[in-house]
C-alpha cells in the first residue's frame, strides 16, 4: 500500500494538522517508508497465530460499578482557556 | 410534493407518486441509555439534570495519560439485552475508536465497538394497531460511550459545554431494514423500550435522553431493490420519528419523480416545522479512520457469565401478555395495554395477587374485573391528573380492598366511584372511607323495608296506580327509595323488599 500527495492532505485534513504545500511531499515519502515496512511484515505467515493483546495474561479487569469519580468541577474546568458558569465555553458552533 | 399516500390493508403504506407507486424501507439506529451508576469506563456518576460537569472525571474529560476501565454491569445490561432480544452474544468483542472533532468529544474520538460489536443478530417482535405482527431483524448491539452536550443558546459569542453525559454508556441497537412504514417504526420502539425497561437495561426515558433514534429512510419501486438512504439523526420521540419519515419519504419521492438523485446524507428533524434539513455538508465527515482501541483489551465473555445473565431475566412483555392472555383468560386488548410498560404490569400482578387473596378465590376468576378496573378507572384518573401509574396516590392493595368490597356487596359501583375519588385525594384506605363517610351500601333488610313503607305512605295513588296495573312505576318506587337511602341502598335487595311490598 502506498498513499499518493492527494491522500496525505486529506489525512491531515481529517487529523486538523496544519500543512504546508511544500511538506506534503517529503511527508509522503516518510509514510510509504513506514507502510513499505509493514507490507513487509505483512509477508509473515501469521494465519495460525493468535493476535497478541497483552503482553502478560490478564482476565477481565473490569471496574464495579459505584461512584468514586467527579465531583471535581474546578479541577476538570481548570485549563479550560474560556468557562462560564461551570461550562467550558468554546467559541461558537452551530451546524 | 406527493400526494396523499393510502394507508391500506395491514403493513403497507404506499406513496402513490405522479409516475407511480413508492414502497418505504426503515431501518433504525436506536441509542440506549445503559442504567449504571458509574459511566462506561470511570467512576463518575450518570445521573441526570445535575450541575453541569460535576460528573465528570479527568478519563471524561480526556485529560493526557487517562485510561479507561471497562463498567462491567454495562457489560451484563449489554448482554442481558441481546439475550432478550434472542440475539447472538459474541464471546469475543473489541472496542474501537471512532475518530471526528467536536467541542463536546474531548477526546477526539469516540470509543465504540465497530467491526466486532457485542451483540450479533436477534429479532423482536412488534405489533400494529390493527393487531397484525410482524418480526423486525436486530443487526448488532453495540457499546459506546456518550458524548457531552453542547448549548449554543446561553451566550451570543460561546457555545457552552457539559461534559456531564461524556462517557456514559450507550447501546446501539441497530435493526435491519425490515420496517416498511412509520407506524411499524413507532411499534418497533414501543416493543423495544417495552423490553428494555421490562428487563431494567434502560430506563426508555425519551424526554431525558435515555433513548434516541438515528432513522433510515430510502424509497423505491415495490419490490425493487433498495434506493439510497439518508439517515435522520438524534430523533427523540416515536412521533417525532413518525412525523420525520413520512416527511423524508415524500421529499425523497419528489426528487426522484423530477428524474432527481437521492444524495446518501445525514439530516436533521425539525420538530416545529416538521421537516427534515441536511445536516452535515462535507462529506470527509463521514471518514471516522476507526481502529483497535489500544488502551483497552478484547472484551471476551465466559459461557458462565452468560449464564448468569440469562438466569437473571424477568419474564418478558411478550410472553407475559401470552400468559396474561392464556392462564388469566384475558382479552389481547387489555393483556397489551397491561404488558406495554413494566411499571403497568408490575402494579398490576400486585394487584391482582391481592384481589385474588382478599376475596380467597383464582387469580383467573377476579383477573378481568382487576384489570377492566385498572385500566378503566385508575389508568382515567391518572391521565386526568397527569401522573404516571408509579406515582399513583392509590397503591395496588388499596386497589384490591376497593375491589374486595365491591364483591362483597359493601359498595355498590356508584360508591366505589364516590370511595375512590376521596382515595384519590386522600390515600386513605377504602374501608375506612366507606365506613368514617357512611358511604357503605346498606343491604340491612329492616332498615330498606321502613323506607319503602314510608315511600309507599307518602305515594298512595302511585300504589294504588300500581296495583292497579301500571307495571312502569316500579322503576318510580326503586327511584324514590334510592334516593330516600342517598343513594346507598343496595339496589338488588331493593328491588326484591319493593316487590314483596306492592304485592
Amino acid at each position: 500500500m502506498a498513499v499518493d500527495h492527494e491522500m496525505v492532505a486529506r489525512v491531515a485534513g481529517l487529523a486538523r494538522l496544519k500543512l504546508a504545500p511544500a511538506d506534503v511531499a517529503p511527508l509522503a515519502d516518510e509514510l510509504n517508508k513506514i507502510l513499505g515496512w509493514i507490507d513487509q511484515l505483512q509477508a509473515v505467515e501469521t494465519g495460525n497465530i493468535q493476535p497478541m493483546t497483552a503482553v502478560i495474561p490478564n482476565s477481565r479487569p473490569w471496574r464495579e460499578d459505584e461512584v468514586t469519580d467527579g465531583g471535581i468541577q474546578d479541577d476538570v474546568l481548570a485549563n479550560a482557556p474560556e468557562a462560564a458558569h461551570g461550562f467550558f465555553a468554546v467559541p461558537k458552533v452551530i451546524e | 410534493m406527493p400526494g396523499p399516500y393510502t394507508d391500506g390493508h395491514a403493513g403497507t403504506y404506499i406513496i402513490e407518486g405522479r409516475t407511480g407507486p413508492w414502497e418505504l424501507v426503515i431501518g433504525l439506529e436506536v441509542h440506549a441509555q445503559v442504567t449504571s451508576r458509574a459511566k462506561l469506563f470511570s467512576g463518575s456518576a450518570t445521573d441526570f439534570g445535575s450541575e453541569p460537569n460535576s460528573q465528570v472525571s479527568f478519563v471524561d474529560a480526556a485529560m493526557p495519560g487517562m485510561l479507561p476501565v471497562l463498567n462491567g454491569e454495562c457489560v451484563r445490561q449489554a448482554v442481558r439485552t441481546g439475550l432478550a432480544l434472542g440475539a447472538q452474544i459474541n464471546r469475543w468483542s473489541r472496542f474501537d475508536r471512532k475518530n471526528y472533532f467536536y467541542a463536546d468529544l474531548p477526546q477526539g474520538y469516540q470509543i465504540s465497538q465497530y467491526q466486532h460489536p457485542i451483540v450479533g443478530e436477534g429479532e423482536i417482535e412488534i405489533e400494529l394497531e390493527d393487531g397484525t405482527r410482524h418480526t423486525v431483524g436486530i443487526e448488532r448491539i453495540h457499546l459506546e460511550q456518550d458524548a457531552g452536550k453542547s448549548i449554543h443558546d446561553l451566550s451570543p459569542v460561546f457555545s457552552y459545554v457539559d461534559l456531564n453525559r461524556s462517557g456514559v454508556a450507550l447501546m446501539e441497537i441497530v435493526s435491519k431494514p425490515d420496517m416498511r412504514s412509520p407506524a411499524e417504526a413507532a411499534a418497533y420502539v414501543a416493543s423495544l423500550r417495552a423490553i428494555l425497561r421490562a428487563i431494567g437495561s434502560c430506563d426508555g426515558n425519551m424526554q431525558e435522553g435515555s433513548m434516541r433514534a438515528d432513522v433510515n429512510v430510502s424509497v423505491r419501486r415495490p419490490g425493487t431493490k433498495f434506493g439510497t438512504r439518508c439517515e435522520i439523526k438524534n430523533v427523540n420521540s416515536i412521533r417525532f420519528i413518525q412525523q420525520a419519515i413520512a416527511y423524508e419519504a415524500r421529499r425523497q419521492v419528489a426528487i426522484l419523480e423530477e428524474g432527481g438523485t437521492i444524495r446518501q446524507e445525514t439530516r436533521l428533524f425539525d420538530p416545529d416545522k416538521g421537516e427534515t434539513r441536511s445536516l452535515r455538508s462535507k462529506e470527509d465527515a463521514h471518514d471516522y479512520r476507526y481502529f483497535p482501541e489500544p488502551d483497552l483489551l478484547p472484551l471476551e465473555l465466559t459461557e458462565d457469565f452468560i449464564a448468569q445473565c440469562k438466569a437473571s431475566l424477568p419474564e418478558l412483555p411478550g410472553a407475559k401478555r401470552a400468559r396474561f392472555e392464556a392462564e388469566l383468560g384475558l382479552s389481547p386488548y387489555l393483556s397489551g395495554v397491561l404488558t406495554a410498560d413494566a411499571d403497568s404490569s408490575r402494579w398490576f400482578e400486585t394487584l391482582l395477587a391481592e384481589t385474588a387473596d382478599r376475596q380467597g378465590k383464582p387469580q383467573r376468576d377476579v383477573a378481568e374485573k382487576a384489570a377492566n378496573w385498572m385500566t378503566g378507572e385508575l389508568f382515567g384518573a391518572l391521565n386526568r391528573l397527569d401522573l404516571a401509574i408509579a406515582e399513583s396516590p392509590v397503591t395496588p392493595a388499596q386497589g384490591a380492598e376497593l375491589l374486595a368490597l365491591v364483591a362483597d356487596g359493601t359498595l355498590s359501583g356508584p360508591l366505589a366511584k364516590q370511595v375512590f375519588e376521596i382515595m384519590l385525594e386522600t390515600r386513605e384506605d377504602p374501608g375506612v372511607i366507606a365506613e368514617e363517610r357512611g358511604l357503605k351500601q346498606v343491604s340491612d333488610t329492616g332498615a330498606l323495608e321502613r323506607t319503602i313503607g314510608d315511600v309507599m305512605a307518602a305515594n298512595p295513588d302511585k300504589v294504588a296506580d300500581y296495583r292497579g296495573g301500571k307495571d312502569k312505576l316500579f322503576g318510580f318506587f326503586v327511584g324514590q327509595v334510592m334516593k330516600a337511602s342517598g343513594g346507598k341502598a343496595n339496589p338488588a335487595v331493593v328491588n326484591a323488599l319493593l316487590k314483596k311490598a306492592l304485592g
